[in-house]
C-alpha cells in the first residue's frame, strides 16, 4: 500500500510522468494559440527551458520571514499538485481508498489558496490584486465543481474516486463532466477566464514579486496543475469496467491532450470577461448545468 | 565548463523574457517592440516573450529620451530586475535624446540612468533591427559575448543589493 501510495505520488501519474507531461501540455497550448494566430510559436523545448533559465536566476532578497514564506507556498502548491495527481482514479480497478474524494477536493483547493495568500504576501499592490480576483473566482468556479463531484459522489454512493470513476449512470455523469469542463480553463487561467492573472492588465496578477527559483516553482506547480485537473476530467469521462491498463491508459493521456487541444482553441477565440460575466457564467450555467446533475442523482438512487 | 554550466547558458540563450519600459517615448518605437510578436516577424519562436513584470524579465528594454520624471522609475525598475540582466536601448531617444536634446525636462541618455549594453538606433528602428539587437543582448546574457565594458555575465548569478522598492 505504502509502496503504491509511493510510486503514484513520484512515478505515475505523480512527478516523473507529470513534469514533462506538464511541460508538454503547456508547450501545445502554447504553440496551438501560435499557430491559430499565424505564428510559428515557440519550440519543442520552450517550457523545460523556461525553468532551468529561471532556476540559475538571482534569488531576490527578502527579509528572513518573507522569503521563508514566499518560498513556502509555491512549495506547497507542489505538493498539493503532486497530492491531487496522486488521487486520479486512472486505474480504478485498483481502488485506493474510500473517502479519496474527499481529501482531493481538499487539495485541489489549496493551489489557488497558496497562490492567493503569495499574491498578499508579496505585499505588492498588483499582487494584491491578483489574489484577489484569483479567490473571488474560486467563489464562482467551486460552485459548480463541487455540485458536479457532488452529483457523481451522490450517484455512485460513494466517496471513493474509483467507484464514481467506474459506475457507468451516464445520465448524472454527462451533465456533470460540462460542469466540470466549464472550471478547467479557469483553474488553469486561460482565456476567457484569465482573469486571475490578466497579463499586462494588472502585470502578472499574484506573482507579481516572484522572480528566479521562486517563480520557477510557480511554473513547475502551474505545469503540474495542467496534468491534475485534465487528468481528473479524463479519469473521470471513460466509465468502463475491465479494460487492460495499457488501453487505459492511453484513453487518459489522449483524453487530457484532447482537452488540451479544446482550451486553447477556446482561448485563442475568446476574449478576457469582466469578473461580473464569470460570475454569471458560473452560478447561472455552470451551477444550473451542476444542480441538474445533482437532482437527476438525488432521484436515480 | 561542466555540463550543467552549459546547460544554464543554453537556457538563457533560448529563453530571453523581456520587460519594456517606456522612459517618455512617443510610442513609435513601442508599436515597433510589439510589431514584433506579430504573426510577420513572430519573436516567439526563439523563446523570448514579453512579461509583465520586471522580477520576470532578463532583458530590460528602454525606449524614450528619459525625462526628469520617469529617471527614478527606471532606475527602480533597474534594480528590480534579477541578475543577470542585460538592458536594451530601444531608438534613438535612449542612445543621443534624439530631437528633444538640450530640453530642461530630459535627463538623458539613457546611459547616464543605468548601463546600456545595446544600443539599437533608428527613429524608430525596424523590427529586424530591434530582433537583432535582441539577438545580441541574448548573446551577452548567455555569455558568448562580453558586454560594452569588456566584463562577462557570469553563469552563477552575483547577487545585488540595490534591490528596488517592493
Amino acid at each position: 500500500m505504502v509502496v503504491r501510495g509511493l510510486v503514484s505520488l513520484l512515478i505515475f501519474p505523480g512527478a516523473l510522468f507529470a513534469v514533462p507531461m506538464g511541460w508538454f501540455m503547456v508547450w501545445l497550448q502554447r504553440r496551438l494559440n501560435a499557430r491559430l494566430q499565424g505564428r510559428i510559436g515557440p519550440p519543442f523545448y520552450q517550457p523545460f527551458f523556461d525553468f532551468i533559465k529561471l532556476l540559475a536566476k538571482e534569488r531576490v532578497t527578502r527579509s528572513r520571514l518573507q522569503g521563508l514564506v514566499l518560498t513556502a507556498l509555491p512549495v506547497l502548491a507542489v505538493g498539493a499538485t503532486l497530492g491531487v495527481l496522486a488521487l486520479l482514479p486512472v486505474f480504478p480497478e485498483h481502488a485506493k481508498f474510500s473517502g479519496d474524494l474527499v481529501l482531493l477536493v481538499g487539495l485541489i483547493e489549496v493551489i489557488p489558496l497558496a497562490a492567493v495568500l503569495a499574491g498578499f504576501a508579496s505585499r505588492s499592490l498588483y499582487g494584491g490584486l491578483g489574489a484577489t480576483r484569483e479567490a473571488l473566482l474560486g467563489l464562482m468556479y467551486n460552485l459548480p465543481f463541487l455540485a458536479a463531484l457532488g452529483a457523481l459522489s451522490v450517484g455512485a454512493g460513494s466517496f471513493s474516486l474509483s467507484e464514481i470513476a467506474l459506475k457507468p449512470m451516464w445520465a448524472v455523469r454527462i451533465p456533470a463532466l460540462i460542469a466540470l469542463a466549464l472550471c478547467i480553463p479557469v483553474k488553469l487561467h486561460m482565456n476567457p477566464f484569465s482573469i486571475a492573472n490578466a497579463e499586462q492588465e494588472i502585470y502578472a496578477g499574484a506573482t507579481t514579486e516572484y522572480g528566479g527559483p521562486r517563480l520557477a516553482i510557480w511554473e513547475l506547480a502551474h505545469d503540474m496543475e495542467w496534468v491534475a485537473v485534465t487528468g481528473l476530467w479524463a479519469s473521470l469521462a471513460f466509465p468502463v469496467p475491465h479494460v487492460a491498463l495499457v488501453v487505459r491508459l492511453l484513453v487518459f493521456v489522449a483524453i487530457s491532450l484532447a482537452l488540451v487541444v479544446l482550451l486553447s482553441i477556446v482561448g485563442a477565440a475568446t476574449a478576457r470577461l469582466k469578473l461580473a460575466q464569470a460570475a454569471r457564467v458560473f452560478w447561472q450555467w455552470g451551477f444550473g448545468i451542476g444542480l441538474i446533475a445533482f437532482i437527476i442523482a438525488v432521484l436515480a438512487r | 565548463m561542466s555540463v550543467l554550466d552549459s546547460l544554464v547558458r543554453t537556457a538563457r540563450r533560448r529563453s530571453p523574457w523581456l520587460y519594456h519600459v517606456n522612459a517618455g517615448s512617443c510610442n513609435g518605437c513601442d508599436i515597433e517592440l510589439v510589431a514584433c510578436l506579430t504573426p510577420r516577424y513572430d519573436v516567439e519562436q526563439l523563446g523570448i516573450r514579453l512579461e509583465a513584470s520586471p522580477r520576470h524579465a532578463d532583458i530590460l528594454v528602454v525606449s524614450g529620451p528619459v525625462t526628469r520624471t520617469t529617471a527614478a522609475a527606471v532606475q527602480t525598475v533597474y534594480a528590480q530586475v534579477p541578475n543577470p540582466k542585460v538592458v536594451v536601448a530601444l531608438g534613438s531617444c535612449p542612445a543621443s535624446c534624439n530631437v528633444f536634446a538640450g530640453s530642461p525636462t530630459i535627463v538623458g541618455p539613457l546611459d547616464r540612468i543605468i548601463p546600456v549594453d545595446v544600443f539599437v538606433p533608428g527613429c524608430p528602428p525596424r523590427p529586424d533591427a530591434i530582433i537583432g539587437g535582441i539577438a545580441e543582448a541574448i548573446a551577452i546574457l548567455a555569455g558568448d559575448k562580453p558586454r560594452p565594458d569588456g566584463t562577462m555575465v557570469p553563469v552563477r548569478p552575483t547577487l545585488s543589493n540595490a534591490e528596488g522598492e517592493r
